[in-house]
Parts: C-alpha cells; sequence; structure tokens
C-alpha cells in the first residue's frame, strides 16, 4: 500500500522569513524548500524577496538572485539557463517544470512556491537524488541495437522512417515527467517511469534498431511498463511538450500486437 | 579520510504539493469509484438473497430501497456506476492512442463527470417517469 503522508524525518516546518532588499523596491515573494544534511534539522520553507528591478524575467534568475545577494547557500542545479540541459527541473506552483525557461510573470502569484521534484530523496534544498532515475533510462538499453553487418556508411532512414522519432528525441531527461507521476511515487522502486517508457519507445519504433523484440521482452512486466494507468500528469507537465503518456500507448500497443 | 555522516535523506513532498489536474482527478476517482463498486455488488447480492429467501425477507429490503436514505445509496451507486463506466471506455479510447492531445485529454476527463452526472440525472428521471 502507498503511503500517501510524508516520513516523519520528511515533514516541512516554517522556516526564517529573510530580510527584504529595499523599502520601495519591485518585490516578489519565494517560498523555497530548504533541507540541510548537516544540521540535522526536519525541511523547511524559507521566504525570499527578491527585487524584480534588478533580476532577470525567469525564474531561474531570481534564484540565481538570492543565491547572490541573500543566501549564497541556496543549493539547486543549473546549467544551461536555455532549457536544453534539463538541470534546473523542480516543482513550481505545484507542477514540475524547468526554472529556466518558465517566466516569473507567467507563475501570476504574490507567492512563487518551489519544491524539489516529488517524491525523490532529497540530497540538498532543490537538489534530489536521481540516482535510481538515471539506472531506469540505462535499464532500457538506449542506443542502437543491431544484428546484421555494419554498413559501409551510415544507417540509411527514410523520411518517413526518420519523422516517428519527432516527439521522443527532444527529450531532455530532466525527470519532470516520471517525478509528476503518482504510479512513480508508490511504485518508482519498479515502475520505469514515463521517461525510460518513453526512450524505450524510441528505440523500439526507430528503423534501425533490431533488437525489438528483446526489447519488448524486457518490458513485459507488470510493473515497468503497466503500472502506468494514463494518470497523463507526465503530458501535462513535460516542459519540452513531449507525450510520455502517448509513447506508452503505443508500447502497449506493440505489445498486443506481437502477441495477436 | 573518514567517512561523512550522512543524514537520512528526506523525501520531497509529493501530494502535499502537487497541483491538481483534470486527468489526475479523474483517475483518482476511477479508483474510488471501482472500489466503491464492491459495495454496490454486495447490496445487489442482498437484494437477491431477500428474494430468495421469501416475501418476509424481500418486503423488508424492498422497504429500505424505497426510504429516503435508501434513495439515496441507490442514487449515489448508480452515479459511482456511470462515473465508472464512462472512465473506463475513457480509459479504453486512450489505450487505442487516440484523445491523448493536451485539449482531447483535458476535454476527455471533463467529460466523465459532466457526462456521468447527466446520465445519473437522466437514468432517474425516466425512472420516475414511467415507472
Amino acid at each position: 500500500m502507498a503511503q500517501f503522508t510524508l516520513p516523519k524525518n520528511s515533514q516541512y516546518t516554517e522556516g526564517k522569513t529573510w530580510p527584504k532588499p529595499a523599502e520601495g523596491a519591485n518585490l516578489q515573494a519565494f517560498r523555497i524548500y530548504r533541507w540541510n544534511p548537516d544540521d540535522g534539522q526536519n525541511p523547511r520553507i524559507d521566504t525570499f524577496y527578491v527585487d524584480r528591478d534588478d533580476c532577470g524575467p525567469m525564474v531561474l534568475d531570481a534564484l540565481l538572485w538570492i543565491k547572490n545577494n541573500v543566501d549564497s547557500t541556496l543549493v539547486f542545479r543549473r546549467s544551461c539557463r536555455e532549457g536544453i540541459c534539463g538541470s534546473c527541473s523542480m516543482n513550481i506552483m505545484g507542477k514540475n517544470t524547468l526554472a529556466c525557461t518558465l517566466g516569473i510573470d507567467d507563475c501570476d502569484s504574490d507567492t512563487i512556491k518551489i519544491y524539489p521534484l516529488p517524491h525523490m530523496p532529497v540530497l540538498k534544498d532543490l537538489v534530489p537524488d536521481l540516482t535510481s532515475f538515471f539506472a531506469q533510462h540505462a535499464a532500457i538499453e538506449p542506443w542502437l541495437q543491431t544484428q546484421t553487418a555494419e554498413p559501409e556508411t551510415e544507417w540509411r532512414q527514410t523520411p518517413e522512417e526518420r519523422s516517428k522519432l519527432d516527439g521522443l528525441y527532444e527529450c531532455i531527461l530532466c525527470a519532470c515527467c516520471t517525478t509528476s507521476c503518482p504510479s512513480y511515487w508508490w511504485n518508482g522502486d519498479r515502475f520505469l517511469g514515463p521517461a525510460a517508457l518513453l526512450q524505450a519507445y524510441r528505440w523500439l519504433i526507430d528503423s534501425r534498431d533490431e533488437a525489438t523484440g528483446e526489447r519488448l521482452d524486457n518490458l513485459h512486466d507488470p510493473f515497468r511498463l503497466y503500472r502506468c494507468h494514463t494518470i497523463m500528469n507526465c503530458a501535462n507537465t513535460c516542459p519540452k511538450g513531449l507525450n510520455p503518456a502517448k509513447a506508452i500507448a503505443e508500447v502497449k500497443k506493440m505489445m498486443i500486437a506481437r502477441a495477436v | 579520510m573518514a567517512e561523512a555522516k550522512v543524514a537520512p535523506r528526506p523525501l520531497s513532498p509529493h501530494l502535499q504539493i502537487y497541483r491538481w489536474s483534470w486527468t489526475m482527478a479523474m483517475s483518482v476517482a476511477h479508483r474510488i469509484t471501482g472500489v466503491a463498486l464492491y459495495g454496490g455488488i454486495a447490496m445487489f447480492a442482498i437484494w437477491l438473497v431477500a428474494l430468495a429467501s421469501g416475501p418476509d425477507a424481500f418486503d423488508t429490503v424492498q422497504w429500505f430501497f424505497g426510504s429516503p436514505v435508501g434513495y439515496l445509496i441507490l442514487f449515489g451507486y448508480t452515479w459511482i456506476l456511470m462515473h465508472h463506466m464512462l472512465g473506463g471506455v475513457r480509459h479504453l479510447v486512450w489505450d487505442f492512442g487516440y484523445g491523448m492531445e493536451t485539449v482531447q485529454r483535458i476535454n476527455m476527463a471533463r467529460f466523465t463527470l459532466v457526462g456521468s452526472i447527466a446520465l445519473t440525472l437522466a437514468i432517474w428521471a425516466v425512472a420516475f417517469l414511467f415507472f
């Protein structure tokens, strides 16, 4: 049975309210999840005020502004700041997305709430442990597998065959979809989750790949694939606009197609 | 080098903070109505057992289902059945890979709720008007 409440050490409390930068400034409030592995305390929610006149437009800009001007110990992942590395994925205003591609104005809120990706072990503040997420990606063997002799040049595809990878290859493995999925919350140890399954379909549908049968065998399991109950949080939350739920439905259809 | 002492990692909040969407809410409702249907089947079984047991038992059960509380239970059960049925149809359509784009999936989830209420009212209207 799934545990719907948080374990004792994970229940968060009211944290510190940090001083406002200056009177009369154009301020935006942020409520941010904090946890420090070194102080032995439970997680807490800190309140920060960001001077919008001194800060860039995106939520990531605000996090960097806080780190530069208010509390340098605030920890989060970030790299490309343009939605292609997938590092700054987090839960903003109740939805998983990338902090770098979400505008502060788009949050449309007096108080913007930021948590780490849901139902994950927290390393510090907004940084979750993604070890099992990447292990699940590795488990679907995300590389081209062939038996026939390698061609002299490249493996050829027609434009039609190539177009089947559109909407799949764009995944940046930010883990927004997988950590938005209630099935993954309750069975994340055995269910592969939407991101890994979208990648599985990306290789199943690749005209050059010759391991389709083995790949399907590997997924044919009550948990790995069939824990998907089309809740659709994955498709609702993907910051790249992809549709893992549809990819999973296509995998299930392939399972049936080969059985009949 | 001495091993650093690491505190047990907390689990990040999930249900507590995740914003509800139509598809998520209707998925939960599908589960709940599915469980509730077991209760409905038990109710139906009681009615059948009473029918088999003789006129006295049957009258008692008929009286209960004809009382205001009985009507309320039956009305609720009708809605639960309709909701679960439309949810099942929705999942069937999705399993064929249709209706999964953004607007479609949200409208289909909304339709489960609106359609189940409309069907329930229609069934009871027909029941009252013609029986």
